[in-house]
């Protein structure tokens, strides 16, 4: 790649002032935020899971689905509601990880995109934020998927 | 020779065009903030009745300019020139607010330096005898921003402390000939000179860190200027940048205690100044709406009343792209630079 600029000691300079003078994100506090969160939507999940299991007796991959559907539902219900962000702001990664921000990650941007019509707006922008994790986890659960019938027949 | 330059980057004025009017429309956060009583209109909506926020932007450009020119009682027609832009692709915002206008349109992308750029354009094309009154204005608009260039509103996740809030916000300003008759709403202030800001990049990579990617650009320019015009800082009662903000700031006066620049005291960030630090905003405003309605809502107002009577006003631009980002490129930024003076 001959077009690559190369750095100079003046931006290698200014760049390592940058990052030792930017402000930092509060780690500590964003991880005990993120724990405290991210455990609670665990906590309701499994609150769900037991409801399914025990009262309504869906047995082992029936409850598995229920639980999904009941919690990609809350997540997306609240998107839609415009509280899910706000959780976010102060959840950070808690609210991200599970699936209810799997959820709120295809709701948003098929909320924004509306207006760009429903195929090439809604449909299309849906699966921008979902998209890569889709792929890379299909992908790799057929890796995962050869490998384990490869190894362990 | 030609005298109008001084230097390789700045200009100066024969005839300083007066700059007579100015217009601010902003968002409902902007209005909270600590300027929120200086802006001609706030809106409690952020998409003002239309039926998307791009539609919003475009009718905060047109209701601008219309609102600068009403304050002296021109019509439309009385414009010669109308030059402007904003931060989305193909500058629409701008591109339509032009097509309701109907004055002939220069439209520019300075990214958030296009306040100023257009007002240094306007001041040459008139002191060059191309136009007699020219409309300059720019305009963001938070949720278009985010949504062009960030993550949808809706979805939840945190920002990094050296974020910026783009403003909701269109400004613009109107500039005449030294020698027009039109009535003025500013009465003394002129346009003096500037100068043309170079591209400048040290390399920032950080989408969310655009005050450090700007910063090296304003201390660039100004540095040209203060060489250029054989002036120091003292020399002006206020040196405003357009969307630094906070670490920005930092940065840009790091870099002018480097080459020697001694701010005196007397910068200030559009950036910093829009929004108060308990608005949850991070590290302040940002976009082409940020210096725009801080210098028509408020700092013109500062100088007509007397407070300020000579300031350099530099709108820092990010020149930021998506596309270039995810091809591992870097931020570069630029400011351009005019010479705003009180004088009779």
């Amino acid at each position: 790649m001959e077009n690559k600029r190369k750095r100079s000691a003046e931006e290698l300079r200014y760049q390592q002032r940058v990052k030792e003078k930017m402000p930092r994100s509060k780690t500590l506090s964003q991880c005990v935020r993120a724990f405290v969160s991210g455990g609670a939507i665990c906590s309701i999940g499994q609150a769900v899971r037991c409801f399914g299991e025990k009262t309504l007796q869906l047995g082992t991959e029936g409850t598995a689905a229920f639980t999904a559907i009941v919690m990609v539902f809350l997540g997306a219900t609240l998107t839609g509601f415009g509280v899910y962000d706000k959780i976010g702001t102060w959840a950070g990664a808690g609210s991200i990880v599970p699936i209810t921000g799997f959820a709120n990650s295809i709701v948003s941007p098929a909320m924004e995109f509306k207006r760009e019509g429903l195929i090439l707006g809604t449909a299309a922008k849906m699966f921008t934020i979902a998209g890569p994790v889709l792929v890379y986890g299909v992908g790799s659960s057929v890796v995962v998927g050869i490998l384990a019938w490869l190894f362990m027949r | 020779m030609n005298t109008k330059r001084l230097g390789r980057q700045s200009v100066r004025f024969f005839a300083p065009p007066r700059l007579i009017s100015g217009a601010a429309i902003v968002g409902d956060v902007e209005g909270e903030g600590p300027l929120g009583s200086c802006f001609d209109i706030v809106l409690a909506d952020d998409t003002w009745g239309e039926e998307s926020w791009e539609k919003a932007e475009r009718k905060m450009f047109e209701q601008a300019v219309r609102l600068a020119l009403q304050k002296c009682a021109l019509p439309v027609s009385g414009v010669d020139l109308l030059l402007g832009g904003d931060l989305l692709n193909q500058i629409i915002s701008a591109n339509f607010a032009a097509r309701e206008l109907a004055i002939p349109f220069l439209g520019l992308y300075g990214a958030c330096s296009t306040m100023a750029e257009s007002l240094l354009l306007g001041s040459m094309l008139i002191d060059g005898g191309y136009a007699n009154r020219v409309a300059c204005a720019a305009t963001s608009h938070f949720s278009t921003a985010e949504r062009q260039y960030r993550f949808p509103l809706e979805m939840g996740g945190q920002t990094t402390p050296t974020a910026q809030r783009t403003v909701t916000g269109a400004g613009a300003s109107l500039l005449v000939a030294a020698e027009d008759d039109t009535k003025r709403h500013f009465a003394s202030i002129r346009v003096m000179g500037g100068t043309i800001g170079r591209v400048v990049d040290l390399g920032i990579t950080d989408a969310n860190n655009m005050g450090a990617a700007m910063a090296p650009a304003a201390a660039d320019t100004l540095a040209a200027h203060l060489r250029e015009t054989g002036r120091n800082a003292a020399d002006y009662d206020l040196i405003v940048t357009g969307d630094l903000g906070r670490f920005g700031s930092e940065m840009f006066h790091e870099l002018c205690a480097d080459k020697g620049i001694d701010l005196a005291g007397k910068h200030r960030d559009c950036g910093n100044m829009i929004f108060s630090p308990q608005q949850k905003v991070d590290c302040g405003g940002s976009g082409c709406g940020c210096s725009g309605v801080t210098l028509n809502g408020f700092l013109l107002r500062q100088m007509e009343e007397g407070a300020v009577r000579r300031m350099l006003f530099m709108a820092t631009g990010a020149l930021m792209s998506p596309t270039a980002g995810m091809q591992g490129d870097s931020i570069p930024g630029i400011a351009h630079a005019v010479v705003l003076e009180r004088g009779e």
